[in-house]
């Protein structure tokens, strides 16, 4: 091999541009966040050049910061189970559709997509408001009026319809990769559609399953919009919260190190859960 | 009263007809082969037994019951798909006992019985790998355990054995054979070889573009094609177009102004027909000596025989020869083709058409 003495410029200029993107928009200013999150702040003269762990301190024995974070990890686990429950089914019913009807419904399943989440989120807030459409609907059925928006209710509501396509479409992905004959084996050989589908199809889903909760349960951990504008201002979750530290308190090293923190539990949690289902079904599949 | 029987049957997709009226009866224990050529409907055929593709038309009953309707889970039948369609989470043994779980046997005899299909299929090393670690040949072959393992009624194999070289698969028709002998297993075998259809089956059905055009016993099959399409399909022969010629009691076929003699049958003079004759009912003779003069244009080596093409004045002709250790003659040698009369088939055209 005469590659390996010499230098060959072609690979390195290619991921050259990537590299440089990842660097420039991702890693720098990330170095910066930390980098923040350790300086001293003084409320009076604002951020000091000495450096502490006081601010990684106060968030981790605070009771307010802690009940942030286990509301926005409960709320992310709920939206991601939800979305699991519901967008499994869906895309397997999407999948067994016959084509006029599966290319009009993958589209209603894709399309919201295509409108601004805080625009959708002002529709939930009209409809769940106390006089909203939810609402009539209940007192016309004779139930008291339910309190429904301001709530975390609202908040998994909101957040499980804007997280369904990631969810549908990686396993729809997987479902299409899918022989429909090896269902029909499991038919053949005495198994009802539902022992089928759970002995035979299901297992084969679960890459797909796991994608799809990874990136809902993310960009749930992570949602702004939907918390801010159906939280209201009292309930708040680790991005709402951030975003109060950095514009409303202008205590911005606490707000940089709630933002490490929050980025670092994201992170181990789905490192840990990544492990525990992949390992297991890449055994399986291959 | 037959065990397995299709009334009518038709299957359409859109516009196009996969399979059109279909009608077939099945004696409870008989090996039944369906042969044709590529996308003629076959594996819908099956399907339609199997319970995965609705008919479109028609009536199918086992052992006298209604089964048009009934859900694939319930007809209880073993089915071999082309595409094998194993389990890809699943070890080979999981896959074979996977049937038997939904039949509830117990655990100690699923273990029996699976350890007996694999060893039948000759697998048994490979019981706790998964598929996607196995070859073509030996998936198939886990495919055929997990049908046989459940002992069913009625097994339906697509083209079960084609990814398998030529002992194995001659093992394997040996093992299908004995079974269905031993436990009376109906087995109905889609196949697109000819010679295992004829060698392994008690009835062949041919199949051409969705219709069943005939349903026989393999040497009548072979011996009589209801058209030039089987008698070409199913093994070979020499077709050759001619007019027909009656002469008083004696009749002939006229090709390009030679005429050769054929028994007498009940179709018009001047009818356009066509002759067939197998290359193994063609003898070689001296030049001069036979019904037709030629030479030798090209011969094949085939091991038990040779094959040799010769360019006669009808045309070129396939014979061939039973390989008796002897020098065969050379290519270019001018020899005499000598036939019985009796083995040349003469077919109608508008039979051919039909
Ligand atoms: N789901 C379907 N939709 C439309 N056409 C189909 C469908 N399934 C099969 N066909 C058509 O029906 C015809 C018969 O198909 P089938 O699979 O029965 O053929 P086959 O005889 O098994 O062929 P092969 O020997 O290649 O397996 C083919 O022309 C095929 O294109
Ligand atoms: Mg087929």
């Amino acid at each position: 091999m005469t590659a390996r003495s010499s230098f060959v410029p072609a690979p390195w200029l290619l991921a050259g541009p990537g590299t440089l993107f990842f660097v420039g928009l991702v890693l720098l200013p990330l170095a910066l966040t930390v980098i923040l999150s350790f300086h001293a702040y003084d409320h009076s003269s604002g951020i000091q050049n000495t450096f502490t762990l006081s601010h990684y301190v106060a968030v981790v024995t605070d009771e307010y910061y802690l009940s942030i974070f286990w509301r926005t990890l409960r709320i992310a686990a709920l939206t991601t189970l939800i979305c699991a429950a519901i967008g499994v089914p869906e895309a397997y019913i999407l999948s067994r559709m016959r084509d006029p009807w599966r290319s009009i419904f993958l589209l209603v399943i894709i399309g919201p997509l295509l409108v601004s989440v805080v625009v959708r989120t002002f529709g939930w807030s009209m409809l769940l408001g106390s006089q909203g459409l939810v609402n009539q609907a209940l007192e016309l059925f004779g139930f008291p009026a339910a309190k429904i928006l301001y709530t975390e209710t609202a908040i998994v509501i909101a957040l499980v319809h804007v997280m369904l396509p990631f969810m549908v479409i990686p396993v729809w992905t997987a479902l299409q990769k899918l022989d429909p004959m090896v269902e029909a084996a499991a038919w053949t050989l005495g198994a009802s559609r539902f022992t089928a589908l759970r002995r035979v199809v299901m297992p084969q889903v679960t890459l797909g399953m796991l994608s799809g909760s990874l990136i809902v349960f993310g960009l749930s951990a992570s949602a702004f919009a939907v918390p801010a504008l159906l939280g209201g201002r009292r309930l708040k979750m680790a991005a709402t919260l951030v975003y109060d530290e950095y514009l409303h308190e202008l205590n911005w090293p606490l707000g940089a190190s709630i933002a490490i923190i929050v980025l670092v539990a994201n992170l181990c949690i789905m490192l840990a859960y990544n492990r525990l289902v992949e390992t297991r079904a890449r055994r399986t599949l291959g | 009263m037959a065990f397995l029987t299709l009334e009518g049957v038709s299957k359409e997709f859109g516009t196009f007809t996969a399979v059109r009226d279909v009608d077939l009866k099945i004696d409870k224990g008989e090996f039944v082969s369906l042969l044709g050529p590529s996308g003629c409907g076959k594996t819908t055929t099956l399907q339609m037994i199997a319970g995965l593709v609705e008919p479109t038309q028609g009536r199918i009953s086992l052992d006298g019951r209604d089964i048009t309707h009934e859900k694939p889970n319930r007809r209880g039948l073993g089915v071999v798909f082309q595409s094998y369609a194993l389990f890809p989470h699943m070890t080979v043994a999981q896959n074979v006992a996977f049937g038997l779980e939904m039949r509830r046997v117990p655990q100690a005899e699923r273990t029996k019985r699976v350890r007996e299909a694999l060893s039948l299929v000759q697998l048994s090393s490979f019981a706790d790998r998964y598929p996607r670690q196995l070859s073509g040949g030996q998936r198939q072959r886990v495919a055929i355990a997990r049908a046989l393992v459940i002992a069913p009624p009625v097994l339906l194999l697509d083209e079960p054995l084609s990814n398998l070289d030529a002992k194995l698969r001659e093992e394997m028709q040996f093992e299908l054979r004995r079974i269905q002998r031993k436990v009376g297993t109906t087995t109905i075998m889609v196949t697109h070889d000819q010679a295992e259809a004829l060698s392994i089956s008690d009835r062949v059905v041919v199949m051409e573009g969705g219709c069943m055009t005939q349903v026989d016993a393999p040497y009548r099959l072979y011996e009589q094609p209801s058209n030039a399409f089987i008698s070409s399909f199913v093994g070979k022969t020499n077709l050759l177009a001619g007019t027909w010629r009656r002469n008083g009691a004696s009749s002939a076929v006229d090709i390009g102004g030679v005429l050769l003699e054929a028994t007498a049958k009940d179709i018009p003079a001047a009818t356009p027909v066509t002759l067939s004759i197998r290359p193994e009912k063609i003898l070689l003779r001296e030049a001069g000596t036979g019904r037709l003069d030629g030479r030798i244009a090209s011969r094949f080596f085939l091991g038990s025989q040779w094959l040799f093409t010769v360019d006669t004045p009808v045309g070129i002709v396939t014979v061939s020869a039973p390989n008796q250790g002897g020098e065969p003659p050379e290519e270019g040698s001018a020899v005499g083709l000598d036939w019985s009369p009796a083995n040349l088939r003469v077919i109608a055209d508008t039979a051919v058409a039909a």
